[in-house]
């Protein structure tokens, strides 16, 4: 209440002060927010120019460190993006973190190699509605063996406590130690794992969980075919 | 309150933020940083910092231009220098401590339309000079980090049994994860503001006994 005092009373203090003043003109009311303006400009483009390279430089090293994360043996990567269903090369030369909003928009994945220059396998990454909001994740995929060997949640934003146990739980990521993607990946509850194409629900958290296996099944499923065909190309090149 | 502080100095605009108008806990401002993103002490504090380079930055160009800016337009003006100021500590934050901005999400954004700083701007740094608009903007932002600080603090311990991450309880602690979700936030701030009230009350009954 106190304070509400205090701000009465001091408009009433400068109440008398407008009515003295002369009525600025139209010209000095646009000029001053313009000139405003232009300095507030000025100031958030030099902060952007200052920022922005350490921003995509935090941005691609922590791209990079889950790439490695979910493919053990990967060394470097090559950026992969996917057009009219075909897998094309990037270059190299940072044209991949020109624009982080043309990254979102365009589907990239990443092709792995080890020390000795030899393809260890893809890292690819999906969303999917989980319980709260989109899961963004980034997993790891053997092409020769079809089988997922590594799990990265990017973004979720899943219930503390519970939801986020998939990327919390030690259990829960040792189903993506070796999880067979064909003829597809099942849901089952904890502790009834048979085959390897099944994914251990975390209990407590099960919308969470299905979220995940839907979210590998309908990336596979974006990407299946394109892996196919440019592993194929590559063979005959 | 005005007779009190008819020559007021730096030490008590500083003072009255922190304790007697603090902004969270008397003037109840502020109230959506202070319940979102409180679920763990270092958030807390990353907030309260990030606010504090807005509010006393922000204080500093709108004393300076006080006699400058028309009072028609007075309102917009303090929101472009809010606005510049936030988009700064945005990108600032993003470039040196991706984790915590990460963490803190859009809620860096919305420090333009946290009422205190407009409140700050429009009640006391457009009407005095730089260095008691510095002391007042310091002495709320200070406010509003301990405020902060207190909610996050409770809520780390109870929901996380965990201290600026770390753990205090071993692992034998079952937390009440209710206490990091939205609820806990109520629960904390609530109660905080009960305690201060009581606290008032009291110190008023003692000092009114003691003066009959």
């Amino acid at each position: 209440m106190t304070v509400d005092n205090v701000h009465i009373e001091e408009e009433k203090e400068s109440q008398p002060t407008i009515l003295q003043e002369k009525e600025p003109s139209s010209f000095r009311l646009i000029s001053s927010l313009g000139i405003a303006g232009f300095f507030s400009g000025l100031v958030l483009v030099s902060v952007y120019v200052f920022t922005q390279p350490l921003i995509e430089a935090n941005r691609a090293e922590a791209l990079q460190n889950a790439i490695f994360k979910v493919l053990p043996a990967c060394e470097s990567f090559v950026t992969l993006q996917l057009r009219d269903g075909k897998l094309i090369e990037l270059k190299q030369k940072k044209e991949g973190e020109k624009s982080s909003k043309q990254e979102k928009e365009v589907k990239q994945i990443f092709a792995g190699y080890d020390k000795e220059n030899k393809f260890v396998g893809f890292a690819i990454p999906g969303s999917e509605t989980g319980f709260q909001d989109v899961i963004v994740a980034l997993f790891g995929y053997d092409s020769d063996a079809k089988v997922i060997i590594g799990f990265e949640v990017l973004e979720s934003k899943e219930t503390p406590g519970l939801g986020d146990k998939i990327f919390k739980d030690a259990d829960f990521q040792l189903n993506f130690e070796a999880l067979a993607v064909e003829p597809e990946i099942i849901s089952v509850k904890n502790g009834e794992k048979k085959n390897n194409n099944e994914v251990e629900s975390i209990t407590g958290a099960t919308i969470s969980s299905k979220a995940i296996v839907r979210l590998l099944n309908n990336t596979m499923d974006i990407y299946k075919s394109p892996i196919n065909e440019y592993l194929n190309d590559q063979a005959n090149d | 309150m005005i007779e009190e502080t008819n020559n007021p100095t730096s030490a008590d605009e500083f003072l009255k933020g922190i304790w007697r108008e603090n902004p969270v806990f008397v003037a109840v401002l502020g109230m959506c940083p202070a319940l979102a993103v409180t679920n763990s002490a270092i958030n807390s504090l990353a907030m309260g910092l990030a606010t504090t380079f807005v509010l006393v930055s922000s204080s500093v160009l709108v004393s300076l231009f006080r006699k400058v800016i028309p009072k028609q337009v007075r309102i917009t003006a303090y929101i472009i220098i809010i606005a510049t100021f936030v988009t700064a500590i945005d990108f600032l934050l993003a470039a040196f401590f991706p984790v915590i901005h990460k963490e803190l999400g859009a809620f860096i954004a919305l420090i333009v339309v946290n009422c205190l700083i407009l409140g700050r701007q429009e009640a006391f740094a457009s009407k005095n000079k730089v260095g008691l608009a510095v002391a007042d903007a310091l002495g709320m932002s200070v406010g509003f980090t301990f405020a902060l600080l207190c909610i996050g603090i409770i809520r780390e311990i109870l929901g996380n049994g965990s201290l600026f991450n770390i753990s205090l309880f071993g692992p034998n602690f079952e937390p009440w994860v209710i206490m990091i979700l939205p609820p806990g936030g109520f629960f904390a701030l609530g109660f905080l503001l009960l305690f201060f009230n009581w606290y008032t009350e009291w110190r008023k009954k003692k000092n009114e006994t003691r003066d009959a």
